[in-house]
């Protein structure tokens, strides 16, 4: 645990934050933007060249607005709710590979804060904690609405975890690992073996299955019923202002990012590209490239979730709890006997 | 380093525990028994298992506990709606306590300390170890188990199925 060790992962920890902390900002004024172009309008245009100061200018208003506590609350859980939302949006991202290596000066430097061996249990773990601040959050507000919606987010959240874990069961059964490094290194290139070597040509039903679900645990629209606002007022935020307001606005954000990052990483072969090993380029510009494939991945992703909200409605209560254990948990379990007999013809047939 | 660390995350574990039983409030009484399970957590992890680790963060804290938060608000208990205890409830209830307090100590007491096992595997809660143990060593109390919580399964279902409408 030497000194430069420290200093390599602290640089970039913190880098991997400001990114996290940029992207999210951005992506509340894209989320305009994209709403904007759906329908058929500009969108905000005011602030900066073409609304782009938009965001800072959001976060000044969020922080200069009146901070107001209901006297019933629970004071301290009514701060902790919107904190907890914040930190375990931020801590998800600590065990996605975002490139291969760079060499610096003759020293190798990885691209991943943490190569943990249980890598996409800790990401579980994670999304399984997100759920916390919106219960904890709406329960302290002392609202019947808010109580609502928190109650609904917990339901919501534990009822998709299952479907979820499910579908990446027979991916794992794929690659034969729980470490996310691994997992990228596996889909390396775009063509190998007579077959496409990201995991979305090999698990297309798992990957559609853990999409809803990451837009179930994310609480976007359809399924964002614990913010309800045409049942619930705000739902779980009813009684939150100011910056507690945006801080669970922006933990959203924030964790849309995580998990568009997650879904590259597992199905879209993270920061790997077609061609290349064939461009005769550098290992450095190739794990630049890289990055920069991974980031436009990302950034598809987010754009799919925004295209999602504007143009799907929201779904009704019951059938989000019918989609979830009647059809996804089903498909899930078909998914992995149909991925096991599979595996075991090809290496039948291979040996 | 590790030592001084154990007994760190042992005094945080034991303190949240007492904190779960002298909590006024179910709720915070809850909400400490998640940071308990947090401390096992770290203790797993300083056992080099991390696959139980993981599982305890996971199943534990990220779920049956949202489960117990989730009957709890429902429930909204608090101070005025707690039925109240009469006296005699409470002095049975000491005495009780300290029979209980009696036995255990005795039983401690007639236990033989050993010395600490040391593991011949120590790398065993890692993933693959434990998947390698589970599928071949331990296959069968493995499948009976999963048969088990299957049928626990379908049993709460059966009891949360709605009744058919007789006319």
């Amino acid at each position: 645990m030497e000194l430069a060790f420290v200093i390599e992962k602290f640089i970039l920890v913190s880098l991997i934050f400001a990114i996290t902390l940029g992207i999210a900002a951005y992506s509340t004024l894209a989320e305009r933007k994209v709403a904007g172009f759906l329908q058929d309008r500009v969108g905000p245009n005011r602030a900066g060249p073409a609304g782009m100061l938009q965001p800072l200018f959001d976060g000044l208003k969020m922080f200069f607005k009146e901070e107001i506590i209901p006297n019933e609350s629970n004071k301290f859980l009514f701060i902790l709710g919107p904190s907890l939302a914040l930190l375990t949006a931020c801590i998800g991202s600590a065990v996605i590979p975002w490139g291969t290596q760079l060499d610096i000066a003759g020293k190798t430097v990885e691209l991943q804060v943490a190569d943990i061996n249980v890598g996409i249990l800790y990401i579980f773990g994670i999304v399984s904690l997100g759920v916390y601040g919106t219960m904890i959050g709406g329960w302290a507000s002392n609202n019947k609405f808010s109580l609502m919606g928190a109650i609904r987010a917990a339901s919501q959240s534990i009822s998709y975890e299952i479907a979820m874990g499910l579908s990446i069961i027979a991916l794992l059964m794929l690659t034969g690992t729980l470490s996310l490094k691994e997992i990228a290194m596996q889909q390396d290139g775009f063509w190998a073996d007579g077959w496409f070597t990201w995991n979305i040509f090999k698990q297309p039903i798992g990957f559609l299955i853990f999409i809803i679900c990451a837009f179930a645990e994310c609480n976007r629209t359809p399924f964002d019923l614990p913010e309800c606002e045409t049942e619930l007022v705000g739902g779980f935020h009813t009684e939150y202002s100011g910056m507690k307001l945006g801080s669970f606005l922006f933990s959203e954000y924030i964790n849309m990012f995580v998990s568009s990052a997650v879904m590259s990483t597992l199905y879209f072969g993270g920061y790997n590209f077609p061609f290349m090993h064939n461009l005769g380029l550098s290992d450095n510009l190739v794990t630049i490239l890289g990055i920069l494939a991974l980031f436009i991945k990302i950034i598809c992703f987010i754009f799919l979730f925004m295209w999602v909200r504007w143009t799907i409605p929201r779904f009704r209560y019951d059938q989000l709890m019918n989609l979830g254990w009647k059809i996804l948990i089903p498909l899930a379990i078909a998914n992995i006997a149909i991925t096991g007999i599979v595996i075991t013809l090809i290496e039948k047939n291979a040996g | 380093m590790s030592i001084p660390l154990f007994y760190f995350v042992a005094f945080l574990s034991i303190f949240f525990a007492l904190m779960v039983i002298f909590a006024k409030n179910p709720i915070h009484s809850v909400l400490y028994l998640i940071i308990t399970f947090f401390t096992f957590t770290i203790h797993y992890v300083l056992l080099n298992a991390q696959f139980l680790a993981i599982v305890n963060f996971i199943v534990y804290m990220g779920a049956i506990m949202v489960l117990f938060l989730f009957v709890l608000m429902l429930l909204n208990l608090n101070k005025d709606t707690e039925p109240m205890k009469s006296n005699f409830v409470k002095i049975a209830g000491v005495i009780a306590g300290m029979c209980f307090l009696v036995t255990l100590v005795g039983s401690v007491k007639t236990l033989h300390i050993s010395e600490p096992v040391l593991l011949i595997n120590p790398g065993l809660g890692l993933v693959k170890n434990l998947g390698q143990v589970l599928f071949s060593k331990f296959l069968l109390p493995f499948e009976i188990s999963s048969i088990l919580l299957l049928s626990a399964m379908v049993g709460a279902v059966l009891l949360a199925k709605k009744e058919p409408k007789n006319i």
